[in-house]
């Protein structure tokens, strides 16, 4: 059925098709719409889920955390600090290998303190050992979803899922997106959880024990693994969702006018809207551009990076989070990818756009890809500050 | 062990590390004045003592026992005695 | 009759790598003899976590979660959580321990959160008074003037210079249905209170004295003398509460000054130098009788 949602409503309404036994959450901007809707529908006998209103963050995840390794199926949701006060439990709920599913509505991190949308939050958790997904519009966000607990319980790779999504820019905006009316085809597409171990008085196992020097490296090795391998199982999940229900947005990337493009933007996120009408505008004037999209962070889609970019000029990687001491961190892993791969021909630049909800225009594009044509790998430069406040 | 799903312990696998390696004195139950009290039994940290009310016959288990003397100490009517072990 | 073999199926097994003379470990082994095999338990990082589950081994035959040092309480939320919605919770006891701590320090808030909520779930503090597990520095339930190696005695200073923060009165501050002090050398008493908080739904707090041989620095034999002193001076009281009301404290049956449980300890052993030290012991005396005065423990 189509109708217009709030990105927010889109994120919990997918939430509710995968029915999740357990929620648990605190609020912070622009995440709380999306448990407000949950809650509601828990309210309202829509969602049979224990939803857990707690004290904080920390506690949101180390209740799903305790929930998931009953064998449950469980979500949480957050954002900026929330995710940096989380942190060291998205780390063990990995660690732990719990498929926990969290939406992160990406916003600034303060100090100043900023409740606008940038992705700094979620680059602050990437080696947590947690898959990391971007959505791009509401659409995405309510399908990722539904593929995000598939991904997370897939029995090679139990692991948790963030789900991605720009603050303000998608939860609370309104769009048209056709949800899934048919619950038992969700079912069928995510059958329930099965986990081989869990806190279970019938096998008492112990969890979380002490990793002494013999045995640490192994327990993460496994892990790294499980996220190696879960590229196949991000593909297939989206190539899966596409047979049951027709949508597809690629499996770790996705492609926009790249077939002779000599210059490629990359991004994440909702971002891509706006540099894709872009590049339509710049196709129309004769330019050879295109569009790469990373649809997964985490794992990082070296390969496809790689096989879409290598013959290209110019690749132009629009982020909006700063390493500061170093530069960008999505340009940097490009740069990084093409290097290991011996491809020395194609200029990576990175630029710093859209720090704390600042906008990121039409033209700031049409002005880089003007620039990317003079400059070679530039790392992670401010565009677009005011003069006035430096 | 399947390490896929992080680091998991089997119940009660602690009970092949045998901590009696850990004591330089034992208990002797003498059965001279013991009234069957149980306290021994129940003040061990391990649990390694075990007896019988009725019959006032208490032993423990040295493959576990760290000789704490926790026994001997509170033992109401000094029926058991802490001795050196021989290594 | 306990038998060799019998032994070996307690609930929480020996073999783990506690300290001799432990009071923690016999307070765990006489709580699992009541909570049974129906119960799943979460444990904070401290001691217990550490001694009793070192990969591949552990002490615990039921099943055990350990994730973070403050969120034991919150982890056991979403454990009850779970068996709620999975229509289990009918008969199984969900278990929170943590250290003094992992309790009262860097968990309280999530273990106030608990507490609000009424998860149907007993936390247990093991109050050994210090961060024991990490070589003996001090906590928020540190007893005043106690040496510790972040509250160490000197020409400056006798220990640790705050009273020890009154833990269980903050549990009862939440209204919660049962609020119990116990101590490892009272095992019947300890086990008469986790019986009745077994019983009882809701959100339960139960605080147990657990002597430390390095971190209070005596012979471990005294874990028990110890205990039963902290109690006897009137330094640890014991009682229980419903909801906001104290219900039975367990009086003292013969007053003991604080000087006979403070001798046999190495981390008073400063406050026994000189006449200073003797007007400390006098301080420590006053909290005993307002202790004694307060809770009626005579």
């Amino acid at each position: 059925m189509k109708q217009v949602l709030e990105g927010s409503m889109a994120i919990a309404d997918g939430v509710r098709m995968a029915e999740p036994h357990v929620i648990s959450a605190y609020p912070i901007t622009p995440q709380t719409h999306i448990v407000e809707h949950l809650s509601q529908m828990v309210a309202d006998g829509d969602l049979k889920s224990e939803f857990i209103m707690v004290e904080s963050e920390h506690s949101a995840a180390s209740t799903v955390l305790g929930a998931s390794a009953c064998g449950v199926r469980t979500y949480t949701a957050t954002a900026s600090q929330g995710l940096l006060y989380m942190e060291e439990v998205v780390y063990n709920i990995a660690g732990m290998r719990l498929p926990v599913v969290m939406t992160v509505a990406n916003r600034a991190v303060s100090a100043p303190i900023n409740i606008w949308n940038d992705m700094q939050d979620a680059m602050a958790i990437r080696d947590t050992g947690a898959i990391m997904l971007v959505a791009e519009n509401n659409q995405e966000a309510y399908d990722m979803h539904i593929q995000a607990f598939k991904i997370a319980e897939n029995q090679d790779v139990m692991l948790p899922v963030i789900v991605n999504v720009d603050g303000f820019v998608l939860t609370h905006t309104f769009e048209v997106v056709e949800t899934i009316d048919d619950i038992e085809k969700v079912r069928q597409y995510l059958p329930p959880l099965n986990m081989e171990y869990k806190l279970d008085v019938e096998n008492p196992y112990s969890f979380g024990t002490l990793g002494e020097p013999s045995v640490y490296m192994e327990s993460r090795y496994n892990l790294y693994n499980a996220m190696n391998f879960s590229r196949n199982v991000i593909i297939d999940a989206a190539r899966e969702f596409k047979d049951m229900f027709g949508r597809f947005y690629g499996g770790l990337t996705d492609s926009y006018k790249m077939d002779d493009a000599q210059t490629v933007i990359v991004a994440m996120g909702s971002v891509l809207g706006t540099i894709k009408d872009a590049v339509d505008e710049l196709r129309e004037s004769g330019k050879k551009i295109g569009v790469l999209k990373v649809r997964s962070f985490r794992p990082f889609p070296e390969d496809e990076i790689v096989s879409a970019l290598k013959n290209v000029k110019n690749v132009i990687v629009l982020e909006k989070a700063i390493c500061p001491g170093k530069g960008g961190i999505l340009s940097v892993e490009i740069r990084d990818s093409l290097f290991k791969h011996k491809i020395n021909s194609v200029s990576v630049n990175g630029y710093t756009l859209g720090l704390g909800g600042r906008d990121i225009t039409p033209k700031n594009i049409y002005d880089l890809v003007i620039r990317a044509e003079k400059e070679e790998n530039v790392d992670g430069e401010f565009v677009g500050l005011s003069q006035q406040y430096l | 062990m399947d390490f896929k799903v992080g680091i998991i312990a089997m119940p009660g696998a602690a009970l092949s590390n045998k901590t009696g390696s850990f004591a330089n004195e034992v208990p002797v139950f003498k059965h001279k004045t013991c009234t069957g009290c149980n306290l021994c039994i129940y003040f061990c940290p391990e649990g390694v003592v075990y007896g019988d009310k009725k019959t006032k016959i208490y032993d423990f288990d040295s493959d576990y026992c760290k000789g704490c003397g926790i026994c001997a100490e509170e033992c109401p009517v000094d029926d058991i005695e802490m001795v050196l072990v021989e290594k | 009759m306990l038998t060799k073999e019998e032994t070996h199926n307690e609930l929480f097994t020996m073999g783990h790598t506690g300290c001799s003379g432990c009071a923690q470990s016999m307070s765990v082994k006489l709580i699992m003899e009541i909570l049974g095999k129906n119960t799943i338990a979460t444990s904070a990082t401290g001691c217990l976590e550490v001694f009793s589950t070192r990969w591949p081994e552990s002490s615990w035959k039921i099943p055990w979660i350990h994730s973070l040092f403050e969120n034991s309480a919150a982890v056991a939320s979403g454990v009850e959580a779970a068996l709620k919605a999975m229509g289990k919770k009918e008969g199984i006891t969900v278990l929170a321990q943590g250290g003094d701590g992992g309790t009262a320090d860097i968990g309280l808030q999530a273990l106030s959160g608990m507490f609000e909520r009424n998860h149907d779930v007993l936390y247990i503090c093991y109050d050994n008074g210090a961060y024991m597990n990490t070589g003996y520095q001090r906590s928020g339930l540190t007893p005043f003037d106690a040496y510790t190696t972040t509250s160490p005695s000197g020409k400056e200073s006798f220990g640790n210079q705050r009273p020890k923060k009154y833990m269980p009165e903050i549990a009862m501050a939440h209204r919660i249905p049962y609020t119990a002090v116990a101590s490892a050398g009272y095992p019947m008493d300890l086990q008469k209170k986790v019986k009745k908080a077994k019983s009882i739904m809701g959100a339960k707090y139960l605080q147990v004295d657990v002597p430390c041989v390095p971190g209070w620095k005596y012979e471990p034999k005294y874990s028990v003398k110890l205990a039963q002193l902290a109690v006897q001076t009137g330094l640890y009281p014991l009682f229980e509460a419903e909801y906001d009301k104290i219900i039975s404290v367990k009086k003292i049956s013969r007053k003991v000054p604080v000087e006979e449980y403070l001798k046999l300890q190495g981390r008073f052993k400063h406050l026994f130098k000189d006449e200073a030290g003797r007007a400390e012991i006098e301080k420590i005396q006053k909290i005993a009788d307002e202790n004694i005065e307060r809770f009626g423990l005579i």
